[in-house]
Order: C-alpha cells, then sequence, then structure tokens
C-alpha cells in the first residue's frame, strides 16, 4: 500500500472571486477580465513586473499559483525536481489563439505567439518559483478529477515528484475558471486527504 | 510494475503511409522537405514538409466528417491496428492523442463562433476519433509544445505501469498552415533552406507534417520486440521561448530515464535527438548530452527528413528509432557537414550498421519543457536472435 497524500491547499478563482483554502479572500465584482485580474495581481502586493507580459491564461493560473502557495507551502523542503505541475482545461490556449491570429492579418506578433501553448503558463509558474519537475497539460471538455488523481497518485508513488500542483486553468475570453490544488505526503492542518471527492468539492466551491 | 512493449506502430508522413515505406526512403536519404510557394500561407516562398494537397487519407464518404488533423489520426491509427490483435472495445484500452494546435487552421476558413469553438477544440477531435474505432473510454489528449508525443508515450506507459490499462493507443498529429508557419515566422525561426541540425550553418527550424500512432501493452503476448524502459520530463524554469543556458534540466531528464530503466550511459547504443537547427536548442542539447556522460554516443536529429512536426514528432522519430534497434541501423542526420555546437558530439552523418541494445529519445520545447524516453529490445528477442 501507498502512503496517504494530503491536499493542503486549495484556491479557486472564478466570477470575480478569489477563495483559498475554501474561504473567500477577495472580490472585485463588476470589472472586466483584465482589470479584475490585475486587482488579483495589486491585491496579492508582489512586484513581478514578467505579470504584464503574460497573455490572460498564464496571468490567471500564475495568479492562482500565488495564492494557492503563499503562506502554506515551504519550496526549500524539496529539491526543485521533485515538485511537479499537472494542469489542465478545455480551451487549451484558443484565447491568444485567436488574438495571434488577429495580428496574422497585419503584423504576426512573436510575443502573443509564444502564448500559442497552453502549457506556458506552466512554464511562467516554473520560473516564478523555481520548479523544475514533471509537467503535463492535459485537454479535456470538463474537469476529470478521477484521470488527474490517479495520474499524480502515480507520480507521487513511484516517486517521480514528492509534492504537485494540479488542476483546472480554463479561460476563454471574459468565461475563466481556475481551480489549483496543492498534494504532499505530510499533512497540516487545512489538509483534506487527496480523493477525488474531496477534490470535486473544492472544484465547485465557487458554486459553479 | 509491468513491462510495457511495444505492440504495433505507423507513421503517415509526406514520405509514406506506413512505418517500412517511411523507414525505406529514409535509409535511401530521401526527405519530404521542398520549397512551397502557397500565398495563402505565406508572402514569399519557404521550405517545408508538407502533404500534397490531393492526398486523401480517408474513405471520400468521411472526408467531409473530419477535419485534416482527424483525418491523419484516424488513417494512422487504423494502419497501426492492422493484425495488432488489440480491441479498442475493451476496458483497458486507452486512446491518447497529442498535438500542439489541432484544429487551428480552421480559423482561418471559417468565421468563429461558438461552433466552430467547438468543432476546434482537442477534446472534440479526440472524441471523433474515439468514436470513430469504438473506444471504451474517454480519450485523454496532451498538448503540452513540442514535447506532446514524447511526454503521450510517458502517460502511456505510466497509465499501464500502475494497472489501470493494459493496452494504449498513442496517436499523434499536426498540420501545418498559415498559425503556425506565420508565428515562427515572426519569431525569425524559420530556415530559408532546409534545416541543417547541429551543423555550423544550421539557421532555424523547417516544419512538417505528419502522423504518428504506437500502440502499448502489458500482454505478454507482445513480449517479443521493443520495450518502453523508462522516462521523465522536467522544466528549465529559465524562460518560456528559449532554453537553459546550462542543459542541466534536459541532462536531468535523461538521467531520471536512464535510472529508471536501470541502465549506465554506455547501454545506449544511439540518441534520437530533438535536434530543431536552432542556435540554441541545438547548443543546448550538445551541452546536455554532454552532462549526462553520453557525449560519444551516435545521435541523429531526423528533423532534416520530416521537419519539425511539431505534436506528432516525439512519436515520430520514437518509431524510426524503434525500428533502427530492430533493423541494427542508425540512420543519418541529413542536413549535418560541419561541427557547429560548442561541445563536440558524434553525430550521425551516415548508415551505421551495428549490434544495437537501447536507444535514448529526448525532446524540448517552448514552455522550458524537456522529456527523454528509453526504448530496448526485450530479453526475448536477443534469446530468440541466438
Amino acid at each position: 500500500m501507498f502512503a496517504e497524500k494530503y491536499i493542503n491547499a486549495s484556491c479557486v478563482i472564478s466570477k470575480n472571486h478569489v477563495l483559498k483554502n475554501r474561504k473567500t479572500v477577495f472580490e472585485n465584482k463588476h470589472t472586466d477580465l483584465n482589470e479584475f485580474l490585475l486587482s488579483v495581481y495589486n491585491y496579492i502586493g508582489l512586484n513581478y513586473p514578467k505579470f504584464y507580459k503574460m497573455d490572460n491564461l498564464s496571468k490567471l493560473g500564475w495568479l492562482a499559483s500565488e495564492i494557492l502557495l503563499k503562506d502554506s507551502f515551504r519550496t526549500e523542503i524539496y529539491g526543485p525536481d521533485e515538485i511537479g505541475l499537472v494542469l489542465a482545461n478545455a480551451n487549451a490556449s484558443l484565447d491568444t489563439d485567436l488574438k495571434y491570429f488577429e495580428t496574422t492579418k497585419d503584423i504576426p506578433s512573436p510575443s502573443v505567439f509564444v502564448y500559442t501553448l497552453p502549457n506556458i503558463m506552466m512554464g511562467e509558474i516554473c520560473i516564478r518559483n523555481n520548479f523544475k519537475g514533471e509537467n503535463a497539460f492535459f485537454v479535456f471538455d470538463t474537469f476529470n478529477a478521477d484521470f488527474i488523481e490517479q495520474y499524480v497518485n502515480n507520480l507521487i508513488n513511484n516517486n517521480i515528484i514528492q509534492a504537485c500542483i494540479f488542476g483546472w486553468v480554463d479561460l476563454l475570453k471574459e468565461d475563466y475558471k481556475a481551480v489549483l490544488f496543492l498534494v504532499e505526503k505530510e499533512k497540516n492542518e487545512q489538509s483534506s486527504l487527496f480523493k477525488h471527492d474531496n477534490i470535486r468539492k473544492i472544484f465547485k466551491a465557487d458554486n459553479g | 510494475m509491468p513491462d510495457v512493449f511495444v505492440v504495433s506502430d505507423n507513421i503517415l508522413s509526406p514520405l509514406g503511409l506506413t512505418t517500412a515505406e517511411n523507414f525505406e526512403q529514409l535509409t535511401n536519404n530521401v526527405s519530404g522537405i521542398k520549397e512551397h510557394d502557397e500565398p495563402n500561407m505565406s508572402t514569399h516562398p519557404f521550405y517545408a514538409s508538407l502533404f500534397d494537397k490531393n492526398d486523401g487519407f480517408i474513405k471520400k464518404g468521411d472526408e467531409s466528417i473530419y477535419t485534416k488533423f482527424e483525418q491523419l489520426l484516424i488513417a494512422s491509427i487504423r494502419t497501426a491496428f492492422e493484425n495488432s490483435g488489440i480491441n479498442t472495445r475493451d476496458k483497458k484500452t486507452i486512446l491518447i492523442i497529442s498535438s500542439t494546435k489541432g484544429n487551428i487552421s480552421l480559423l482561418e476558413t471559417k468565421m468563429y463562433n461558438l461552433s466552430l469553438q467547438k468543432r476546434m477544440a482537442l477534446h472534440t477531435s479526440a472524441k471523433l476519433v474515439a468514436e470513430y474505432f469504438h473506444f471504451a473510454n474517454e480519450p485523454v489528449v496532451v498538448s503540452n509544445a513540442c514535447i506532446s508525443g514524447l511526454l503521450a508515450i510517458l502517460v502511456g506507459m505510466r497509465l499501464i505501469q500502475s494497472g489501470q490499462y493494459e493496452n494504449a493507443v498513442i496517436a499523434g498529429a499536426d498540420v501545418i498552415s498559415k498559425f503556425v508557419l506565420s508565428g515562427f515566422q515572426s519569431f525569425q525561426a524559420i530556415s530559408d533552406e532546409p534545416c541543417k541540425p547541429f551543423d555550423q550553418a544550421r539557421s532555424g527550424i523547417t516544419l512538417g507534417e505528419g502522423a504518428g500512432t504506437i500502440i502499448l501493452s502489458s500482454q505478454k503476448r507482445y513480449a517479443r520486440g521493443i520495450k518502453v524502459m523508462g522516462g521523465s520530463v522536467s522544466n528549465d524554469a529559465n524562460h518560456i521561448s528559449g532554453p537553459s543556458r546550462t542543459g542541466e534540466e534536459l541532462a536531468g531528464v535523461i538521467n531520471k530515464s536512464l535510472q529508471e530503466a536501470k541502465m549506465v550511459t554506455s547501454e545506449i547504443d544511439f540518441i534520437s535527438a530533438h535536434g530543431t537547427a536552432t542556435l540554441y536548442n541545438d547548443e543546448m542539447e550538445a551541452k546536455a548530452i554532454t552532462l549526462a556522460g553520453l557525449q560519444s554516443v551516435p545521435v541523429n536529429s531526423l528533423k532534416g527528413y520530416y521537419g519539425h512536426t511539431l505534436g506528432a514528432a516525439g512519436l515520430i522519430e520514437s518509431i524510426i528509432s524503434i525500428h533502427s534497434l530492430q533493423e541494427n541501423l542508425v540512420l543519418p542526420t541529413r542536413g549535418f557537414k560541419q561541427p557547429g555546437v560548442e561541445k563536440p558530439l558524434n553525430i550521425c552523418r551516415s548508415l551505421l550498421h551495428g549490434t544495437l541494445q537501447n536507444c535514448l529519445k529526448t525532446a524540448s520545447g517552448f514552455g522550458g519543457c524537456n522529456a527523454a524516453v528509453v526504448f530496448g529490445k526485450s530479453g526475448t528477442i536477443l534469446n530468440y536472435k541466438n
């Protein structure tokens, strides 16, 4: 038998609303997506100029990862290659694909083109945190908690990684939802067991 | 953990419709790369390995149902299935699709609206392909830049090793259209001649179209051939569009793959590198291969035959490597003449005959991702040959 694993933190960003460990930490109603993302960036109070260059999908995923990890994760207890990222969504990078395609009608933009891959978001999170472990990006029409749970379980059970940030980050125009989880082998006071029913409960914490 | 065996495979490319046709073309030093003048793709002529516009991949009646991307997947999977004995309706069989941009070319010919959004989605294509072959399970889509194909093989290997599935059908494809070509052109990353991996005069990527399918299984009746011995993935955590300055992270996945395969460097008989022929990629790979202690092992890049086939590259190049093992023949690096990387590598320049047991396949991509997989002959084949 493999040791139990624990969801030690979660972050949900949807409907202009940010939840950390299922509690509201920030809200900014009646703004459009760009303003909302900027307001979350201001809320976390970090000076990180790379944020402004990111596409909206990366901004959303990166912000969710910052809120997920803050005060909940001790990077120093792991080696850089012991921390993995397993993310999924439905629309891949379509939001930026549409924007890049518009630029091709005039002068194709390399700085937009580079974001026409959904795993760039994982690159941004890895750069910020010096995470060098396993990466995988999957595309499903809806969040497949069973598959992701089994995949992450397998990575940790086989000691490929010791900790994993996994979840769903989807964004298309004004519609978006990010749900990130931190799973580790040691539990803390916020922990719930790493099981698909707990994953599903947190995924629906925004009532969406 | 159960062993993971290669059951069968297919390459569908401008060089041929079967793996055998493709392998023969490569041994005859034939490349799919040609100059194209397509005003709807580029304002100026460009080199690429593209299918002919009149090529048909599936039955006439089905051509209106499936996009070119999906037709490539269907045709490749169908050929890989022939005589494989794998049952798609079995709950123990999973379909894994690999692609970077899937149906993106639809943006160029159709009005964008909600129904096109749904039609374009990678999961829609995966479902259509799964339904075509009556797969019992929901398909999995991997979209992780240029390591997608190798990562998809690793996902398949792991799903089998964990006991969740017995068989995995792993298929990848990408289509080259204005969207992708203009993007790489905007990066100044496209070579104005056929690409020259690892060469002094290399000047960038040549793009290519294609599809590849590998079927994996833990069933003992397939134990006579090639095994997937291990593999690993990493992130550089350095830059989203430029590779690592040191190559440490690619070296890291090479080391981990060897460990998982329970091998030492001297057991690797050749390396099929990513070798895109950009200045930075090839330099980084040379550093990584040297750091991993594999600098004297013969290395090839197949990009001079296929171009960079993006989400299919990891599959197509793995399949060629598997057949290289079986044929005991390492293929040369087409386009390579003068060593052009700081760390000297043993770049394969002509067909190399020898007794081959194991090989390493690597890939790296945008977002700072790296992947490696080790393939080897299973014990049975050795005994058989002895």
